[in-house]
Parts: structure tokens; C-alpha cells; sequence
């Protein structure tokens, strides 16, 4: 239970991302795995066999500026490009390209990298035993999910966010820079695919093909959870975290099996996902 | 009719006014056919065995992306879970080949039903959707089937089959050269394209159409828009099919690598890299892909993805229509000529 809660915590903080630039910008970006596992080599880089606390604070800043800057320029280039195809082809060209380059400098085989020695043990929880770091990653989750929904809800900033969704030539007429805005929204999305991928790399490890997997993961969950919806990527997170850990744990063969199966059986029953967003959101 | 804007329905729909137009259009579309139909038959005189046997890939995938393209391009459905009755054509194909009879019109029919069949029952659910969430429902069958081939000890799991050389009549000689069966996947693949050609221009190839610019509006006039998209799911599934069994016949092996998402992704891109709702732009397309992944890739050590995603984001750009974009600009800019981005 506590890995798949610690699956999930990681799911969501990646998936959450690439909701919120969809959500928001209506860019569907299929890069957005290959930025996780530019995270997780980040972890690889600094972090090797394993370093200490300090330089696991480090990482994170590293990656949350690397990711940022990615979003940014992913944001600039998908800027005139509104049809949903060649979307796909310049976010999938772009991760074709990184996943080469990552396959270039970091070589094809797994990297494992190290839990921070502060967490690396195990505590008794409810009479089980449970790894630190994964406790850890749950809590991590549950900060960034209730931070980011105080951000987008509460705070001035999620107004400006929010409102330019809904109408984009009315806030312009405010005097707010909305393609500001939206490069803002994107880095960020992929600041916390990249955060999301160092930190998962304990659990996952980093190797090529991992930037496909994770985007899968992410893509499930969105689509379980519903298009652009905060609520949903949470939910489609636990539930995808669980069922793959379940299913590694009980019939390994099947664990993405069970997982599309999942989103198959939630499709059918709601073609929109468990809990689409309110506004907009649906018609493509 | 006369309202539509968009020149690909325009000139798809061929409307009486623009047809006294577009005759001799027609005849240099017919003798540009025929000239590509002697160079394709031709290859295996002038070229070494190698790229014979590059060129039977390249029209095994380009099936596959001409069946991506009836639904993505046509029907406005982007799907990437053509490689699941690719891999089902390709597997029965391989089966039937070590089990029942190496006759490649065994195969070839053995394979093509084995798809139509699995895309027709997963179409039922497919259809249902539309963009993204169609996207993602294609995608999850393409990776179940793909788990399944991994899975299955009658698939051999990951390590694949090796499959005998295909015969052509009963009791005749395996046809192990590469020229040879290049010339057999050459005759899967001008099948194929004749029985697509044959779809897109006929009625259902229009509601199809009319589907992808407005199924509101196709239903409003009372067109059982579920019927025809179901249709066309297991029609570009047999397609696919078809194009498995070719991709067996010269690889002589079938693994679950055939079905991954990196060949879903290249066959789509294939399609809005040739420009979607023409049928010669997607197949340039797939050619060029495959030269670049598989034959250029050779020359810069290995990083062929590298260069095949910088074409990719440098086509957002530079060729909005894709492919077949640039010749429809050429026809209707006589002078000037457009410049043409540096592929090729």
C-alpha cells in the first residue's frame, strides 16, 4: 500500500503538470516524459551512488531550473501552433531528440540512484514496516498538491492563470501579459515533471525508454482522471499508483495490462474521466 | 457543397464545376503513378541487396501509415494503435507460416482476417471516442496487445518468432532472395493502396470525410456516423493487417518490438509529416522516415533519432500542410516557386 501511495505521490506531481499545460494552453505535450527523466539523470549527475542531504536540495533546484527552462522554450515554440497533430509532431520530434542526446551522454543501461542517506531507512508504520523515503515522497506529494491548488485557487496569481483560460482577450485588455502567463504555466508544468522524475528515480532508476513510460503513466492518469482536471489527476494518480504496484506484486506479467485496463473500464463508464474540469475542457 | 472552404475537401470531392479544371492535373498524376510503379518494380535490377531489402520495409511501414492515414487523415481520428493488427497481422502471418502452410496468400489472407477481426472488436469500444481520449484508447490497445505478444508463449514472448521463408505456390521453392520477396511485398503493398484509393473515393470515403469536418452535422442529416467509423477502424485494421504480413514475409521474424509505441509514433508522425488526407504524401513520408532512421542513421553513428526529430519540429514549421502541402502550393502559384525546405 505504502509503495503504491508512494507511485501515486510521483504520478501526480508529474501528471499534474502536464494537465496544467493542457488544461491551460491547450498544448498537449508529448515531451513531457523525456523532461521526468532529464530529472531523474539530473539525480544521476549530482547525485550518483548516493551524496549527501545538502546535494539532494541541490538536484531538486537544478532540476526545477532545467525543467523550467525546457517548459519555456517548449512554450515559445508551440506558441503558433494551435492544431493538435502537429503539436504532437513537434513535442514528440523534441522528444526524440532529447532522448537521443540523454542515450548519448548518460549511455544505455540503468542508472540506479541513491535515496538521501537522511531517508535511506525504514520505520514501523500501523505494524508494518515502511521506507522512509517512500513516506516521504507521499508527504511531498501531498504538499505539492494542496500548495498548487491553494496557488491556482486562492492566490492572485491562480486568479490571473485562471482567468486567462477563460478569456484570454479579456485579461489582455487588463494590461496583463498573457503569453507571460502561459510560458509561466508551461515551466512550471515541467519544472514539476522534472522534480517529479529526480525523485522518482530511487523507485524507477533512470534509462532510456523511461521518458516513454512515464509519459504513458502521465497520459493514463489524465485521461482517467479527466482532461485538465486538478481533482482528477489526483485521484487517476492513487489509483494508477495502486493498481501498478498491486499488479507487479500479484500477477506481474499483467500490471499494464491491468493498468489500461482501468482506463478502458473508467472510458467507457465516463467517456470524459472520473472528474473532468469544469469549464471548457471537453470538446476536441 | 460550394461552401466548403478547405481545398483538400474540395478537390477530394471533385465538384462539377472544378472537374473540366483538374483533367490534366489527373493525366500527370496517373503518369507520375506509373513512373513511380517502374521505379518501384525496377529496383531490384539497378540496387544491391541491401537497400532492396530497406525498400521492402519501407513499403511494409508505408502501408502501415496509409492505414493510420484513413483514419487520422480521412476520418479525423489520430490513432496510434495501427501497430496492434500490424503486430496481429504480422504474428498470424509468422504463425501460419510455422504451423499450417508458408504459401504467402495464406499468410497474406490468414493475416489480414486476424486483424479485421481484432480491429473490429476493438473498434466497438474505440469508436465510441474522439480525439485525445480516442488517441489514448488507440494507444492503450496498442500496448495491451503488445503486453499480450510478450506474455503469450505461442508468440515465443520477448524473444520473438523466427518465421520460414514464404512460398508462393503450393510445393514451390521458399523464396529466400531479397529481390524476390521484395517483389511480393511490392505487390502487398499496390494492393493495399489500390483497395484504400478505392475507400477514399468512394461514398463511404466522403461520409468519412464529412465526419472528420463536422460529424454534428453528418449526423443532423442522418448518417449513422458510429456505423461508418467502425467501418473504416476495421478497414485501416485489415490494412494493417496486410501490411504485417509483408513486414513478416521479409524480416522472416516477428517480435513484440514490432507492435511498440516508438512505431506508433513514427507512423503517425509519417502521416502529418506527408500531410494527412492524402494517400502519396503519407507514403513519401514513411520512405523518407525510414531512410533517415534506418539508412542515414548508419552514417552519423547511430543518432538517427536525433536528425529524425529535428525534421520533425523543422516540418511544424516549415511545411504547415506537410508534404503534399508544398505540391498543392507549386499548383496554385505557378510562378515563384515556393522554396522547399532542405530534406531529402
Amino acid at each position: 500500500m505504502v509503495n503504491g501511495f508512494a507511485l501515486g505521490a510521483v504520478l501526480f506531481i508529474v501528471a499534474i503538470g502536464l494537465s496544467l499545460v493542457f488544461g491551460t494552453m491547450d498544448v498537449l505535450n508529448l515531451a513531457h516524459g523525456s523532461i521526468s527523466l532529464i530529472g531523474a539523470y539530473v539525480g544521476v549527475a549530482v547525485l550518483g551512488g548516493g551524496a549527501s542531504s545538502a546535494m539532494s536540495f541541490v538536484a531538486v533546484l537544478i532540476a526545477a531550473m532545467i525543467g523550467l527552462l525546457a517548459g519555456v522554450l517548449l512554450a515559445v515554440l508551440t506558441t503558433s501552433v494551435t492544431d493538435h497533430l502537429r503539436q504532437a509532431m513537434l513535442t514528440l520530434g523534441v522528444a526524440m531528440i532529447a532522448g537521443d542526446v540523454l542515450l548519448m551522454i548518460f549511455g544505455g543501461d540503468v542508472k540506479s540512484v541513491a535515496p538521501p542517506p537522511a531517508l535511506a531507512g525504514t520505520i514501523t508504520v500501523l505494524g508494518a514496516p515502511a521506507p522512509v523515503y517512500r513516506l516521504v515522497l507521499i508527504g511531498v506529494g501531498l504538499v505539492v498538491g494542496i500548495g498548487l491548488w491553494l496557488l491556482l485557487e486562492k492566490t492572485q496569481i491562480g486568479a490571473i492563470v485562471r482567468a486567462t483560460v477563460a478569456d484570454r482577450g479579456m485579461v489582455e485588455a487588463i494590461g496583463v501579459r498573457t503569453r507571460l502567463v502561459l510560458a509561466g504555466v508551461f515551466g512550471g508544468g515541467a519544472a514539476l515533471a522534472a522534480v517529479g522524475g529526480l525523485i522518482a528515480a530511487p523507485l524507477l532508476g533512470a534509462q532510456p525508454g523511461n521518458d516513454n513510460l512515464i509519459l504513458l503513466y502521465a497520459l493514463v492518469i489524465v485521461v482517467i482522471g479527466g482532461l485538465g482536471s486538478f481533482k482528477g489527476a489526483a485521484v487517476g494518480a492513487l489509483l494508477v499508483g495502486q493498481v501498478q504496484t498491486l499488479g507487479v506484486y500479484f500477477l506481474a506479467t499483467y500490471a499494464s495490462f491491468l493498468m489500461f485496463a482501468v482506463m478502458a473500464a473508467v472510458l467507457l463508464i465516463k467517456p470524459s474521466g472520473l472528474l473532468p474540469a469544469k469549464h471548457g475542457g471537453g470538446g476536441h | 457543397m460550394s461552401t466548403v472552404t478547405d481545398p483538400e475537401v474540395a478537390s477530394d470531392t471533385s465538384g462539377g464545376a472544378t472537374r473540366a479544371l483538374k483533367q490534366p492535373r489527373r493525366w500527370l498524376g496517373l503518369v507520375l503513378v506509373v513512373v513511380a510503379l517502374a521505379v518501384l518494380v525496377s529496383l531490384p535490377f539497378w540496387m544491391p541487396p541491401y537497400p532492396v531489402g530497406l525498400a521492402s520495409r519501407i513499403l511494409a511501414f508505408a502501408l502501415l501509415v496509409v492505414s493510420v492515414d484513413l483514419l487520422t487523415g480521412y476520418t479525423g481520428l489520430p490513432t496510434l494503435g495501427q501497430v496492434a493488427y500490424f503486430g496481429a497481422g504480422a504474428y498470424t502471418a509468422g504463425l501460419v507460416g510455422l504451423h499450417v502452410s508458408t504459401n504467402a496468400f495464406v499468410q497474406l489472407i490468414a493475416g489480414t482476417l486476424a486483424a479485421a477481426l481484432l480491429a473490429l472488436i476493438t473498434g466497438l469500444v474505440a469508436v465510441r471516442t474522439k480525439g485525445f481520449v480516442f488517441l489514448m484508447v488507440t494507444l492503450a490497445i496498442a500496448e495491451l496487445a503488445h503486453k499480450q505478444a510478450e506474455a503469450m508463449p505461442l508468440t515465443g514472448g520477448s524473444n520473438g518468432l523466427s518465421t520460414p521463408a514464404i512460398t508462393l505456390l503450393p510445393g514451390g521453392e521458399p523464396i529466400r532472395l531479397a529481390g524476390l520477396v521484395y517483389f511480393w511485398v511490392l505487390f502487398v503493398f499496390v494492393l493495399g493502396v489500390v483497395l484504400a484509393y478505392i475507400l477514399v473515393k468512394s461514398p463511404m470515403g466522403r461520409s468519412m470525410r464529412g465526419i472528420r469536418d463536422g460529424e454534428g452535422r453528418m449526423r443532423a442529416i442522418g448518417r449513422r456516423t458510429y456505423m461508418v467509423k467502425l467501418v473504416a477502424f476495421t478497414f485501416a485494421g485489415s490494412l494493417a493487417g496486410m501490411a504485417g504480413t509483408a513486414w513478416t514475409a521479409q524480416a522472416r521474424f516477428v517480435s513484440p518490438g514490432d507492435m511498440a509505441f516508438a512505431l506508433a509514433a513514427i507512423a503517425l508522425l509519417s502521416v502529418v509529416l506527408g500531410g494527412a488526407g492524402t494517400i502519396w504524401g503519407p507514403i513519401i513520408a514513411a520512405a523518407l522516415v525510414l531512410i533517415i532512421r534506418d539508412y542515414v542513421g548508419t552514417f552519423v553513428d547511430g543518432r538517427g533519432a536525433t536528425i529524425l526529430g529535428i525534421v520533425f519540429v523543422l516540418a511544424v514549421f516549415l511545411l504547415p500542410r506537410g508534404i503534399a502541402g508544398l505540391a498543392r502550393r507549386r499548383n496554385r502559384a505557378r510562378a515563384g516557386g515556393t522554396p522547399v525546405a532542405g530534406e531529402a
